[in-house]
């Protein structure tokens, strides 16, 4: 059996993410390849050639895959598919973006979002929101699948001697263009890769009252979250959001403060270690996934809290 | 120019579904259907581009059992022109919507395709993709501003670490994101309207589809439950446990 993962990278460094499907991958057993398509990529093909148990990394280099539009990335890896039996990404956006894609190119189905694998054709995945968790079973000889990166544990990203293959074949569909991209620039960890999370809701009112988690996260080295609540009010931007559509995490501290516990929300972090929950309606569903409820008004507990740590 | 706008037939999002209790299947009885939220973004994002002048035609289709006319019907209720309904049994996998769309995009030569970035069901987000890669048309996924130009659609897209927007060469295809609009209420008179509003039904043979499967879902299970902890008095009790009991800070 032989798999290739579309790693998650962005040219200069490959991302955490790639890690936990490199681990999937060595579930499935038999030879894990990596592939990293981009533009000046070399150093990130560089550093998943040091991953543990990679066999091969392909360097596809082109100006085509800079920005991983999926029109183009997609005819690669399908490309690349014929040698495989398994193509594997990360569900992240990329991925989620760029494996249907491969998937139509190949005419098989493409399993989403697995939560383990029960054997070489039959996995678990999540449906509705993550309220039930669905056995499937794939008939394809070929199969493409995306990966929930927090039901996998990382591999090392050191200890790995693979080589370096170059692949030279360029694929340019012609009709997407990239225009540009706001990046949130933060010197605190990723939120989807923090061993500590510490989010938001609606019930931190307001944009500026997230100042209020910050010192608490710069004590913690915690990455901040929010809840789709928070986010639609437009309290924070859409890359905090965390949730069944935004991002899964599941570090080993997630403390939740103002957030009432909606479904989709604690899709999106009911796997944390450590569930703290600081809220004032002591009803609120939030405390029955939390190890910690502190029933409390959140602008007297979080300066509190901050002077505590 | 002409909008096509998938609809998937769904449980309410207001809903909680379960695994019954022989893990044969969710329990679906007697629950509440509705359109699907992201698709009803996708179909308000058509009817304002209508509105704005850009879009002139906006053809509503649905992929599912004769139900699914429900929520065409409230696709024109909210301001689609007509509908199309591709009779299939069962559940089809994303893969086979894909394919059926691909055949009604055929007939219809739609300059923009809006669909929902995945359904609240399956949870799949597969079938926009798929359809992209079935007609070779460029993708804008997970959209939270569209912008319409000359023989290209800009496209803001959510993704892990903020914005990204692209470029796409028309025909394209769109899949909405929550925050791409607040979709508006179906008012009565307009429910009414809807009702003598076109809707042709086609089967996948006059598409030219055959269904296959793919993927089989052999049983559900409810997810592991987490046990709800303790309340605990106040900040320093709370520092207390986190530092001397679960030993995480």
């Amino acid at each position: 059996m032989k798999t290739l993962i579309v790693a998650e990278h962005d040219n200069a460094a490959l991302k955490a993410a790639t890690l936990n499907a490199v681990a999937a991958a060595a579930a499935l057993g038999g030879e894990v390849d990596i592939l990293v398509a981009g533009a000046g990529c070399s150093a990130a093909a560089d550093a998943a050639a040091q991953v543990a148990g990679v066999t091969k990394v392909i360097c596809a280099d082109n100006a085509a895959y800079e920005h991983q539009l999926a029109e183009n990335v997609s005819l690669l890896v399908a490309e690349l598919g014929a040698d495989y039996d398994n193509l594997l990404a990360p569900s992240t956006a990329n991925g989620k973006n760029i494996m249907p894609r491969v998937a139509a190119l190949l005419d098989v189905g493409q399993i989403s979002d697995i939560l383990s694998i029960e054997s070489a054709d039959t996995f678990t995945r999540p449906i509705y929101a993550g309220n039930v968790i669905a056995t499937v079973q794939s008939s394809d000889a070929k199969k493409v699948i995306t990966v929930r990166t927090t039901a996998f544990d990382a591999v090392a990203a050191e200890g790995g001697s693979a080589t370096v293959e170059a692949c030279a074949a360029a694929h340019d569909a012609g009709v997407s263009q990239f225009v540009r991209e706001e990046v949130a620039q933060s010197d605190r960890p990723e939120l989807t890769a923090a061993s500590v999370v510490i989010s938001g809701g609606r019930g931190m009112q307001n944009g500026d009252n997230f100042s209020l988690l910050e010192g608490i996260a710069d004590k913690l080295n915690a990455a901040i979250g929010a809840s789709r609540a928070a986010v639609d009010a437009g309290f924070v931007p859409n890359d905090y959001q965390v949730g069944q559509t935004g991002k899964i995490v599941a570090p080993d501290l997630y403390i939740a403060v103002g957030i009432s516990g909606a479904i989709q929300h604690l899709a999106g972090m009911k796997d944390s270690k450590v569930i703290v929950a600081i809220n004032k309606d002591e009803d609120a569903p939030i405390f029955q996934v939390a190890d910690y409820g502190l029933v409390a008004d959140l602008f007297e507990a979080l300066p509190e809290l901050e002077a505590a740590i | 120019m002409k909008a096509l706008v998938a609809v998937k037939r769904v449980v309410d999002y207001n809903v909680k579904v379960r695994a019954k209790a022989d893990g044969t299947d969710v329990d679906l009885n007697n629950v509440k259907m509705a359109i699907n939220p992201f698709c009803e973004i996708a179909v308000e994002e058509a009817v304002r581009l209508k509105e704005a002048g850009t879009v002139t035609e906006i053809v509503a289709v649905s992929v599912g059992e004769a139900s699914c006319q429900e929520q065409i019907r409230t696709a024109l209720a909210l301001g689609a022109d007509r509908g199309i309904h591709v009779e299939v049994e069962g559940r089809p996998e994303p893969l086979t919507i894909a394919k059926l769309l691909k055949g009604v995009v055929g007939q219809e030569s739609p300059d923009l395709v809006i669909m929902g970035k995945q359904s609240i069901d399956g949870d799949n987000n597969q079938t926009g993709q798929m359809l992209g890669a079935l007609t070779g048309m460029g993708q804008g996924t997970f959209a939270s501003e569209v912008k319409i130009g000359e023989g290209s659609v800009e496209v803001m897209r959510e993704v892990d670490g903020g914005l990204q927007t692209v470029s796409l060469t028309l025909p394209a295809i769109i899949t909405t994101d929550l925050r791409l609009n607040e979709p508006r209420y179906a008012s009565l008179p307009n429910i009414m309207k809807a009702k003598k509003k076109p809707l042709d039904t086609l089967t996948p043979e006059q598409l030219s589809v055959s269904i296959q499967t793919h993927v089989t879902q052999v049983g559900v299970t409810p997810p592991p439950e987490r046990a709800a902890g303790i309340k605990v008095e106040d900040v320093s009790q709370l520092v207390d446990k986190l530092k001397n009991e679960a030993k995480v800070i």
